[in-house]
């Protein structure tokens, strides 16, 4: 049990949160055809733009209904009704997402409501799905608004298993995966390679690695999203034979699936580190009563071998992790199992999950918490963001970039962190930022009777 | 002059030319041996034409194992260096002018990781002017003052003692063995220091530095200590590791189950068996196989052996403490225990160990109904 230490100051400086509108339209970006549409003022999405853009190095599709004074005082349903009609009618995607922000929730929308007004007056969009998601910015973070509108989309578009007949396991080899936000692109991937070496289809909900995977496409300009999971896939959910959840953050999302669809569900907080991959591997040989692959078998005795070799540098380390529930439960479990200790630990909201990590405090706050902390505890190595960056320095510590975002390298939405190998990368590369500070070194010292260098003798 | 020979000649000129070193050394190595070249002839010639020393080393391969080589380096200084240059005086304002400082030399010493800063600030507070430690850090303009030491410690025994002896025998420099490994062994040094310098003040101020130090580092390692007691060590390494190593285990309370003596001489053995006991068990053989079955047949806790045998023991899933040369921690002195155990405990208490012995839990339900069932499942 952690004690949760809450937020006790008025400023919020270097924040470590990225806000619920930001998770959800992330979300929406995973759907193919997709595309989301923040419920506030133009800078509410400008912002989330900037940080997707610069993440993932992409065009981000990213609608606003750009509340201005007026439409803030007097009403804004207009804005939303007309703004569906034109999403609806410019680009007839398959999925639009109605997020709201903290503007809009504070003026009171009842962006439900919207929905039903718009679905009376414009009939002729029934075959676009409008998921209305409450995601004001000043609760929450990332993950949550992540969490809440995959909620939404399997409450609005996943058919119950009675009215649409579907029936657990006539799908032998599907597989349905609900990832937290926490997995990167390159993780999907690497999650698609293992599930097909058990002979599984994979059907992730949503599936970013098929639209922010960074790849080139034949159309010049797409004003939604190319890629993803395709709506269609949602009514196959219910045949699958099992269901697996990554990340606690999306346990509620999993639970309302299963309760849908009937098909079992498997959760699992990460797939950091040797214990977890373990009860992974293990579940998915259960489920398709295969025998391991000795691919896999290979990759978990490399990951064993790296864990050795590792140790020397990782063992007793003192670390600092900021970063939201999800992640920071991945990365203390990784770094446990090699025993070093998180003597940092930063989340940017409360949530429930965090109640039973094995650490002795939390704190909910923003970086510069991580750097006072830190510092009193003399942290030798820093995981976070690339806002944490500047923490780590003034730590003089080094950082593992990790979490969202990372704008100041590329690439990193394609890091693969997840199963035996991408772990064994992780390890590698924690243990390579230590390497050649893995250890305070010997103060040089002159004796006081030192003799000093004379000139050679040739001058 | 030969054609190699030539290009040596120029290859001097060259390094004398670029970098203007206080001196150079040239190594011979197999094919110049081979081949005849007179090594020592230029390495003369080129001296006297460019006016620095030019130190020849005869140390071709295949005159023997690294240990000959370090011997013959050493008699090189000896016979080249040491002895051609007088000490500077003393510098002035000193913080303690009321003591007197005595020169030494300590040789073997090679002040791995910075390992020997933890030890020179106490030479200092004793009045102990280092001339030269060969070779941790050693200036050529220190090698050649070694020869007005008023005591030698030989700190590494096997590889070096031919300089101690030869210094003995040409400048009648006394000289003892010792270690600054473990708490022991460093008071023991500090006091042998005093009595071959047969200076009382010295001896009495070098107790008071001993007990403050002593109850201080004691102090630090009390929680580490009990965590290792108890612990027990295989110690594989060379020459005077062999036994200095021990005592410092033996400091933490930890138990030596055997040791390795295949660099150790005579007198490297008598000392193993005053710290281990008559029936202490000796290995010769080194080889992989042969260590890791020791640490399975005595239950050892922890290999402690050089660089090489690293990765023999991560892959038999045994702790490892790498104790040799390319080692990056500290280990002497007082100071240096606290790294130690530090160290230690980080291997032995790590979880790893476990993980990597825990078997798939795949495995460990392998019923094949299971597979069964599945396999039904499949074609069903």
């Amino acid at each position: 049990m952690a004690e949760i230490i809450k937020r006790q100051k008025a400023l919020s400086v270097s924040p470590l949160k990225a806000s619920q509108p930001i998770g959800a339209a992330l979300a929406t970006l995973g759907f193919n055809h997709a595309i989301p549409m923040l419920h506030g003022s133009q800078g509410c999405t400008a912002f989330a733009k900037v940080f997707f853009v610069r993440h993932f190095r992409e065009p981000i599709p990213l609608q606003t209904t750009a509340m201005d004074q007026s439409s803030s005082v007097m009403g804004a349903d207009e804005n939303i009704i007309e703004g569906l009609k034109t999403i609806a009618e410019k680009s007839r995607p398959a999925l639009i997402t109605l997020l709201t922000t903290g503007l809009s929730e504070v003026q009171g929308a009842d962006i439900h409501r919207n929905v039903k007004e718009f679905r009376a007056m414009y009939p002729e969009f029934n075959d676009v799905a409008v998921v209305a998601v409450n995601t004001p910015d000043f609760t929450g973070s990332v993950e949550t608004g992540y969490a809440a509108t995959l909620t939404e989309i399997i409450k609005t578009l996943v058919p119950d298993a009675k009215d649409a007949q579907t029936l657990p396991g006539r799908r032998k080899r599907q597989i349905n995966v609900l990832a937290s936000y926490m997995l990167t692109p390159g993780d999907l991937e690497a999650l698609t390679d293992i599930f097909e070496q058990f002979e599984l289809r994979p059907v992730f909900i949503p599936n970013l690695a098929d639209s922010l995977d960074g790849c080139v496409t034949e159309s010049d300009f797409s004003p939604v999203t190319i890629g993803g999971t395709a709506l269609s896939e949602l009514a196959t959910l219910g045949d699958a034979c099992a269901t697996i959840v990554i990340g606690a953050s999306l346990y509620n999302a999993g639970k309302l699936l299963a309760e849908k669809t009937g098909v079992p569900s498997y959760q699992f907080d990460h797939l950091y580190g040797l214990k977890a991959n373990d009860k992974f591997i293990n579940t998915l040989a259960e489920i398709t009563g295969q025998i391991v692959p000795e691919r896999i078998e290979r990759q978990r005795a490399q990951l064993q071998d790296a864990m050795l070799d590792t140790h020397f540098m990782l063992g007793q380390k003192r670390i600092a992790v900021a970063a939201d529930a999800d992640l920071l439960i991945a990365f203390t479990d990784l770094i446990q199992e090699m025993g070093a200790e998180v003597v940092a630990a930063v989340t940017s909201c409360m949530t429930a999950s965090l109640n039973n990590m094995p650490l002795e405090k939390i704190k909910i706050g923003d970086l510069e918490d991580m750097e006072i902390i830190g510092k009193a505890e003399n942290v030798q190595l820093v995981i976070g963001n690339s806002h944490a960056v500047d923490s780590a320095k003034r730590l003089h510590v080094p950082i593992l970039r990790a979490g969202f975002p990372l704008y100041d390298m590329i690439g990193g939405y394609q890091k693969t962190w997840i199963g035996y190998r991408g772990s064994r990368q992780t390890l590698f590369d924690l243990a390579n930022l230590v390497i050649n500070e893995a250890h305070e070194q010997i103060p040089v010292y002159h004796s006081i009777y030192k003799q000093q260098p004379v000139a050679p003798s040739c001058h | 002059m030969g054609r190699a020979e030539k290009r040596l000649f120029h290859a001097i000129k060259q390094a004398v030319e670029s970098y203007q070193p206080p001196a150079v050394f040239v190594y011979n190595t197999c094919v110049p041996a081979l081949i005849g070249d007179d090594i020592n002839a230029v390495c003369k010639a080129a001296s006297e034409r460019f006016a620095v020393p030019v130190v020849p080393i005869d140390c071709a391969g295949f005159y023997g194992t690294k240990n000959l080589g370090n011997r013959i380096a050493g008699d090189a200084m000896v016979d080249y260096v040491v002895g051609t240059r007088e000490p500077e005086p003393l510098p002035v304002n000193l913080p303690n002018p009321n003591i007197k400082i005595h020169d030494v030399n300590l040789i073997g010493e090679y002040n791995i990781a910075g390992e020997f800063w933890h030890v020179l600030p106490l030479l200092d507070e004793l009045g102990l002017r280092v001339l030269c430690t060969l070779s941790g850090d050693a200036r050529f303009n220190e090698v050649q003052t070694m020869h007005r030491a008023e005591v030698n410690m030989m700190v590494c025994s096997k590889a070096m003692v031919n300089v101690a002896r030869k210094l003995n025998k040409k400048y009648g420099t006394p000289w003892f063995e010792g270690s600054f490994y473990g708490i022991t062994d460093t008071s023991q040094a500090l006091r042998d220091f005093a009595r071959y310098l047969n200076d009382a003040d010295l001896s009495e101020r070098a107790e008071k530095i001993i007990a403050r130090e002593e109850t201080r580092i004691l102090d630090l390692l009390e929680p580490w200590k009990q965590r290792l007691t108890g612990k027990r060590v295989l110690l594989f390494t060379g020459g005077v590791k062999s036994w200095s190593v021990i005592s410092a285990l033996q400091d933490l309370g930890m138990v030596v189950v055997a040791t390795g003596t295949k660099k150790s001489t005579a007198e490297d053995k008598t000392r193993i068996r005053e710290l281990m006991g008559e029936d202490a068990l000796m290995i010769e053989d080194g080889s992989p196989k042969a260590l890791i079955k020791i640490v399975r047949d005595y239950k050892a806790d922890i290999l402690i052996a050089g660089g090489r045998n690293m990765y023999t023991a991560l892959k038999a899933k045994i702790p490892f403490l790498d104790i040799n040369q390319e080692r990056e921690f500290g280990y002497e002195g007082y100071q240096g225990m606290l790294e130690l155990v530090k160290q230690l405990t980080l291997t032995i208490e790590s979880p790893v160990w476990q993980a990597v012995r825990t078997t798939a839990p795949w495995k460990k339900n392998l019923t094949g109904f299971k597979n069964l069932s599945g396999l039904e499942m499949q074609n069903g």
